[in-house]
């Protein structure tokens, strides 16, 4: 639309017209304040608070659902509308309980900020007040009646936004209320999203509430550590006796590539890390045959003796490594140096959940074809294959049904099941069972096998196509269908994987053929330089080191993050002759089975950065800190250490040396913060320990041509694409091993097990107390 | 059933059929029913707006908005269908007036809503009663069947190729329905909550295509407006108010009941002549003239007031729904006050912070004090409540229980005081107002 | 829905329900009518009412109670077999509607949204029902009886009573 000025306070401003004077407002620092008023969703106009004077109109406007013309003025701030904000709050606070010193909500509360703002000191309330008891609706979502505003947003965030509908309001006028759609319980996706825009304490968490003051906690942004679509997740850590413990999460600050989507898995699944079952001290297999604890010296010297000796006796390739799809791009790269050049073996790889590599193959000598996280939220067009996002991607869903709903975009969807994000669709199109590959040809004109033309029509109608599909397309399938993609102007893809760094653990060549970016073993062209003593040949994949292992044909096996024998029933005995070692964070079924078994710190305990499926880096902040664990970097290093290796080989630490150790940062934290970024962006942060990931960043960012990273951005929490990388071979080692995860809304995979918050919700989602389908 | 009275002031226009078995289409017909449709039907939409704007015929649901005026904002064209809906939710305390039109001439209803349809290109009518008016409906249901069986209704009326269809609507129980807003969404099967205006219903309305909404009693106006010419229905009223208007007169009068009145009739004569007087020869204490959301008048203000929709305005005060109840001086303010602040706390729908909180407070403040314990400074914050609820709410329910309580405390604010310090209320029987 | 077994409701009514649904533009239209109509036979909102309105309807039970829950003549619990409704708004209130709302609760023994033990009757007080100017007036169900005084209740009582008895109505009192 075309641009309007008018005026607000004297200022002349402009936006397009049709613009709500309230986003206009907000644009040009003028803030309106607003309880209803909630951008992306509906609009109510309920509140009130956002009254406005418009020039030549008798009563006050809302400037909710004043839309903005030519030649208009407005007055926000007067004090007729002080008075009538004033009167408004007051109003609100007769009934309200003012338990604010107990208010989960208190220090966060937006009924308090305006309380303040607008004076409602004193109260003229003289009445009973209405009282309800409190309600728990779901294990996640506690309601306070007396408190609530009734500002609705709740039930739009889950209708509108999450397409569940969980919420109601019920009764009119005084008595009104807003209602679960289990009568009293919440059956639905136990997002947590209406917490979190509920502008007051009436929706409170179950995992959060009376645990702690907001003021009491540091405020630490991070990546969720679950799934694959990388949301960035706020962490309020408090002090606690042995470190330091997660409280909260929840994403109210909006920042980073999900804006304000956070699924249940962010938000409640981070209580794993203070799991009872959390190993933190290494273990060492005794004379008995039972896992003791042991000192970390002991541990390490232990290990690194049989390791080099293995190595030294019978080569590297008696060795096996497998890294894992949690830990950090460092760490991810640093293990497979280790690997190849410390332990001089290709046997690597990781539990792949998707064929990267493939993709990586087909896009390359095709730039810009791969599509960020944020793209599905601006195409105007996207092809959704297979998969269901709404379970195993939450955010790529909400960014789906967001742009279909707020950009209008079209959504097509083909599977071969129906999905829940058919309702956004514009079309669909039900394959045959298993019928993806015949999805290329049908795109490429054939109807062979699908009779229906006009899916096909449809799609070659749109001028530009985001093409996102999952594990369904592996190897040569992958290539066809981008191939199809390529031959076409402005056809983007993406490629969906399953875990929190999945992306980045291919990306950082955890894969027995392939050096990071792609690079193949057998040209490896700078690496020949950087990785002395490398092996020339690629090694094993995943399933035959698993394979050589239990035949007695691996003399080594070191698993990090990973749990490969979680379903395999294999007994200590088959293992007999595989020096084992399991580095996690619980002892888990695979850890069981170790002769040494180190505890690491979760992703929420360290720093370096992830990738998500969509090729989205992002900065890793450690937020909290566990007793005796340590990140998989630095036991790496040590690892290393213990086996003689100079350590400034494996990690150029101590470069960057012309820091001003901070005497020109400002007084005030923000400033403070922006110089921090600004200092590590520019390298000048001295890494002068080998434990300092960031070290190798800089070698990634070497080595690794498509790493290039806008590291200001990446430094001030922002998410920065990243392209697949390029594979110039004919064959890649293994398409065939991909192993879909297939986690849902409350499960994560080993992790999954050890969070209670996720098995309650589990628990209350499959009770027979809820037989309604309501989140469908 | 209601009695009807009558009084040689009357101009009967509207009720030129009660009780005189119209409910009968036949009889309807006799009596010279749904020729004005038909005349409409060969003269068109122009012709039919133009009368309308002739008559002055004003809104009767309460706001008085100029009906011709309204239709002619409906689009020409439009991609939606274009609707009529009847409002017949009549729940204006003090208000009876379309309760009498539904019984007594129902066809006239249908007979206007078909002619509504015709000035706007609508082939879909709602008629649309309060859930309280069950044997109305059912005798609305049958005058629609035996139109349908005259082939005055459906694809093709009055043997024309012109369609138009009438469905009847039941409510259940709700105050704000009557706001034309919820209405639309209360038809649609949802909370009768507002709508967000704009846009304004003659342009996005019922299922979003345009809609014109009319009170009962405007609508059963309507066929008769067009039988006797815009221009002689004008004449019968005041300047800028056409015709003639339903006054409902209850409370304390000698012969409460529903009468037929030129726009302008003389307020004091309405009650002292037309309705008999204070009963039991009473003094005159107050009035309430347009239904309870219109501010309360001293003897003193309608002296001189002519009962259209300007003058009573001028007067400070609104003629609303019509709806004229009579308060003698043995009642008590304070009482009347609270009942009616308890009604709006009972109706209001919740929506938006000022009416929701603003009325319950009111309520409350007003049950406190009228049982005696309230204090000085309570006067004060009453209207303080009433004074910041109006013009700040979503919807006009908000206005109407602020307006009548800001009369009430400001007109008689030495009534308030003389409930002070323990004092029993002089009058009242009943100190405490049962929660509805 | 056309499954006759699955149904609470009696062939006429569901044949009616069938009939309404078809009417409007919009099926969701149907809602409120169909619960009054719904509450006048099975005589309240039961679970397995805004269920069977939800499915005929084809929206969620919750997107009922939500709809349900704002009319004030919808009710969630059984009422009396004749459910008095006395309005005591102004027009009632001056002409003496609680004079004949106190009568009510005399000879009942039941207050406001009380049922008598016999479930014959409940008593209500209501917002104005449109009959200001035959005041004071009240609902009988849906009957209007007006122009009350205190002395007119028994009669009106006796009135139902009577009814009760001619229709056979056992009293389980
Ligand atoms: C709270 C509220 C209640 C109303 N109730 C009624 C009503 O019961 N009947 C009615 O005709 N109009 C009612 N109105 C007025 C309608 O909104 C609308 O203006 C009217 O139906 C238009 O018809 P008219 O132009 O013929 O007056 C009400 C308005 C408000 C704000
Ligand atoms: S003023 Fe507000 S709460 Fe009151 S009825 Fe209107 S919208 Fe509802
Ligand atoms: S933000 Fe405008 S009314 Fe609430």
């Amino acid at each position: 639309m075309a641009d309007v000025t008018f005026t607000v306070d004297g200022k002349k401003l402009t936006a397009p017209a049709g613009t709500l004077l309230i986003d206009a407002c907000r644009k040009a620092g003028i803030e309106i304040p607003a309880f209803c008023y909630y951008p992306g969703l509906s609009l109510q106009a309920a509140c009130r608070m956002c009254v406005v004077r418009q020039e030549k109109v008798p009563k006050l406007q809302t400037a909710c659902t004043t839309t903005v013309a030519e030649e208009q003025v407005f007055i926000t701030e007067s004090a007729e509308i002080a008075q009538a904000r004033k009167a408004t709050i007051e109003l609100l606070l007769g009934n309200h309980p003012l338990d604010c010193p107990v208010c989960d909500a208190g220090g966060e509360c937006e009924l308090q900020d305006m309380t303040f703002k607008y004076g409602a000191g004193e109260s003229l309330y003289a009445e009973a007040k209405r009282h309800r008891e409190e309600q728990q609706w779901s294990p996640a979502v506690f309601y306070d009646r007396p408190r609530c505003i009734l500002c609705y947003r709740c039930i739009r965030m889950c209708g509108e936004g999450m397409d569940v509908w969980a919420l109601g309001v019920q009764n009119r006028g005084a008595s009104a209320v807003i209602a679960p759609n289990g009568g009293d319980t919440l059956d639905c996706e136990q997002c947590g999203m209406c917490i979190d825009v509920c502008p007051v304490g009436a929706l409170t968490s179950g995992s959060y509430r009376y645990k702690t003051r907001p003021w009491e906690m540091n405020h630490v942004s991070t990546v969720c550590t679950h799934c694959a679509d990388g949301c960035k997740v706020s962490l309020g850590v408090r002090q606690s006796s042995d470190g330091s413990e997660i409280v909260r999460a929840d994403n109210r600050d909006k920042s980073g590539i999900n804006n304000d989507f956070l699924c249940a898995k962010g938000r409640f699944g981070f209580d794993f890390v203070e799991s009872a079952e959390r190993l933190s001290k290494p273990l060492i297999r005794n004379t008995d045959g039972k896992l003791e604890p042991t000192t970390w010296e002991h541990a390490l010297r232990f290990a690194a003796g049989k390791l080099k000796g293995i190595r030294d006796t019978q080569g590297g390739a008696a060795i096996g490594v497998i890294g894992s799809n949690f830990t950090t791009n460092e760490e991810n790269y640093l293990l497979q140096k280790f690997a190849r050049t410390v332990l001089q073996t290709n046997n690597i790889d990781h539990e792949r959940t998707a064929d990267y590599a493939s993709f990586a193959r087909a896009l390359a000598g095709n730039p810009s074809r791969a599509a960020g996280m944020r793209e599905t939220l601006t195409f105007p067009a996207i092809l959704l294959i297979g998969g269901n996002p709404t379970e195993e991607h939450p955010l790529l869903a909400w960014n789906l049904r967001t742009n279909v709903r707020l950009n209008r975009a079209r959504l097509y969807v083909a599977n071969d099941k129906k999905i829940k994000l058919e309702r956004q669709a514009k079309a669909v199109l039900r394959l045959p069972a298993n019928g993806y590959a015949a999805l290329t040809d049908y795109l490429g004109g054939s109807d062979k096998v699908i009779p229906d033309a006009s899916f096909r029509e449809a799609l070659l109608a749109e001028e530009s196509l985001l093409v996102i599909f999952g594990q369904e397309y592996r190897g040569a399938a992958i290539e066809a269908l981008v191939k199809w993609g390529c031959t076409r102007n402005n056809v983007r893809f993406a490629l969906l994987g399953d875990y929190a760094n999945s992306r980045g653990a291919s990306d950082m060549g955890l894969l027995p053929d392939l050096l990071p970016g792609y690079v193949p073993v057998s040209q490896p062209g700078a690496f020949n330089v950087e990785y002395p003593g490398m092996p020339a040949r690629g090694g094993k994949t995943l399933p035959e080191m698993l394979q050589a292992a239990m035949s007695g044909q691996l003399d080594a096996l070191y698993i990090v993050g990973a749990n490969p024998f979680a379903h395999a029933a294999v007994s200590p005995a088959a293992l007999k002759s595989t020096f084992l070692i399991a580095q996690d964070i619980f002892l888990t079924e695979t850890a069981a089975l170790a002769d040494v078994v180190f505890p690491a710190a979760s992703l929420y305990e360290k720093t370096g950065t992830a990738t998500n499926a969509f090729g989205d880096v992002q900065l890793v902040r450690k937020a909290a800190d566990h007793a005796g664990v340590k990140p998989d970097f630095e036991i790496l290093v040590r690892l290393a250490g213990a086996m003689g290796v100079d350590v400034k080989s494996l990690v150029p630490f101590g470069s960057g040396v012309t820091a001003d150790f901070g005497q020109t940062r400002g007084a005030h934290s923000g400033e403070a913060d922006r110089h921090a970024v600004w200092l590590a962006a520019n390298g000048l942060e001295p890494k002068l320990s080998p434990f300092d990931p960031l070290a190798v960043l800089d070698e990634i960012e070497r080595l690794i041509p498509t790493y290039k990273l806008d590291r200001m951005n990446l430094f001030a929490g922002n998410d920065v694409p990243v392209e697949p990388g390029f594979v110039p071979v004919s064959a890649l080692a293994g398409t065939d091993v991909v192993t879909p995860a297939h986690n849902g809304l409350f499960t994560s995979g080993t992790m999954g097990h050890y969070s209670p918050g996720l098995k309650d919700l589990q628990r209350h989602q499959t009770s027979p107390m809820l037989t309604g389908t309501a989140a469908d | 059933m209601p009695r009807l009275v009558s009084h040689p002031d009357e101009v009967k226009i509207v009720t030129r059929r009660f009780g005189m078995g119209a409910a009968n289409i036949d009889r309807y017909i006799e009596l010279g029913g749904y020729e004005a449709a038909k005349k409409c039907l060969e003269q068109g939409p122009d012709w039919i707006i133009n009368e309308m704007k002739a008559s002055n015929l004003r809104g009767r649901g309460g706001a008085g908005f100029p009906t011709g005026l309204k239709w002619s904002f409906v689009p020409k064209q439009s991609a939606k269908p274009k609707y009529v809906l009847v409002n017949g939710d009549e729940s204006e305390p003090g208000t009876c007036k379309d309760h009498l039109i539904f019984l007594h001439d129902p066809h006239s209803v249908i007979e206007g809503t078909i002619i509504a349809g015709l000035a706007i290109g609508a082939k879909l009518g709602f008629i649309y009663l309060r859930g309280e008016y069950r044997y109305l409906l059912e005798i609305m249901e049958k005058a629609v069947a035996d139109a349908y069986a005259k082939g005055f209704l459906g694809k093709n009326i009055f043997g024309s190729d012109t369609e138009f269809q009438v469905i009847t609507q039941s409510g259940a129980g709700a105050y704000e329905v009557g706001e034309e807003s919820a209405l639309m969404e209360s038809l649609e099967g949802k909370r009768g909550v507002p709508r967000i205006k704009p846009p304004f219903p003659a342009v996005v309305g019922l299922y979003g295509g345009p809609t014109v909404i009319n009170n009962a009693e405007t609508i059963a106006t309507v066929p008769h407006v067009i039988a006797m010419g815009g221009a002689s229905y004008a004449a019968v009223g005041s300047e800028r108010n056409g015709g003639t208007r339903l006054f409902g007169i209850s409370g304390h009068v000698e012969r409460p009941g529903v009468y037929e009145l030129p726009m302008g009739y003389n307020l004091k004569k309405m009650i002292y002549e037309v309705a008999g007087g204070v009963r039991g020869g009473r003094k005159l204490k107050a009035v309430v003239p347009g239904g309870s959301s219109t501010p309360v008048l001293l003897p003193e203000e309608i002296e001189n007031l002519g009962m259209d929709f300007d003058q009573v305005g001028k007067a400070g005060s609104m003629l609303g729904s019509g709806g004229v109840v009579v308060i003698d001086d043995h009642t008590c303010i304070v009482e009347f006050a609270l009942r009616t602040i308890s009604f709006y706390q009972h109706e209001s729908c919740g929506w938006c912070i000022p009416c929701r909180e603003g009325t319950d407070w009111l309520k409350k403040s007003l049950t406190r004090f009228h049982a005696g314990f309230g204090i000085e400074k309570d006067i004060d914050t009453i209207r303080y409540i009433a004074e910041n609820m109006l013009g700040r709410t979503f919807c006009p329910l908000g206005d109407a229980a602020a307006m009548p309580t800001l009369g009430f405390v400001k007109k008689f604010r030495k009534e308030f005081e003389d409930h002070l310090n323990g004092k029993p209320c002089p009058f009242a029987k009943h100190t405490e107002v049962a929660v509805v | 829905m056309s499954n006759e077994t699955m149904t609470i409701f009696s062939p006429k009514l569901a044949a009616r329900f069938d009939a309404l649904v078809q009417k409007y533009p919009a099926r969701r239209s149907a809602l409120v009518p169909m619960l009054l109509y719904a509450q006048d036979e099975i005589g309240y909102l039961s679970d397995a009412v805004i269920a069977e309105v939800a499915e005929r309807i084809g929206i969620t039970e919750l997107d009922v109670r939500n709809v349900a829950t704002y009319y004030s003549m919808l009710r969630f619990k059984p009422a009396g077999k004749y459910n008095v409704q006395v309005c005591t708004n102004i027009s009632c209130m001056l002409r003496g509607a609680y004079d004949v709302f106190e009568r009510f609760q005399d000879e009942l023994g039941v207050g406001h949204k009380g049922v008598t033990p016999d479930g014959l009757f409940s008593l209500e007080e209501v917002e104005c029902i449109g009959a200001c100017c035959w005041a004071p007036a009240i609902q009988v169900n849906y009957d209007f009886h007006d122009e009350l005084t205190p002395e007119s209740v028994s009669g009106i009582l006796a009135e139902y009573r009577g009814k009760a008895k001619a229709e056979g109505t056992v009293s389980h009192a």
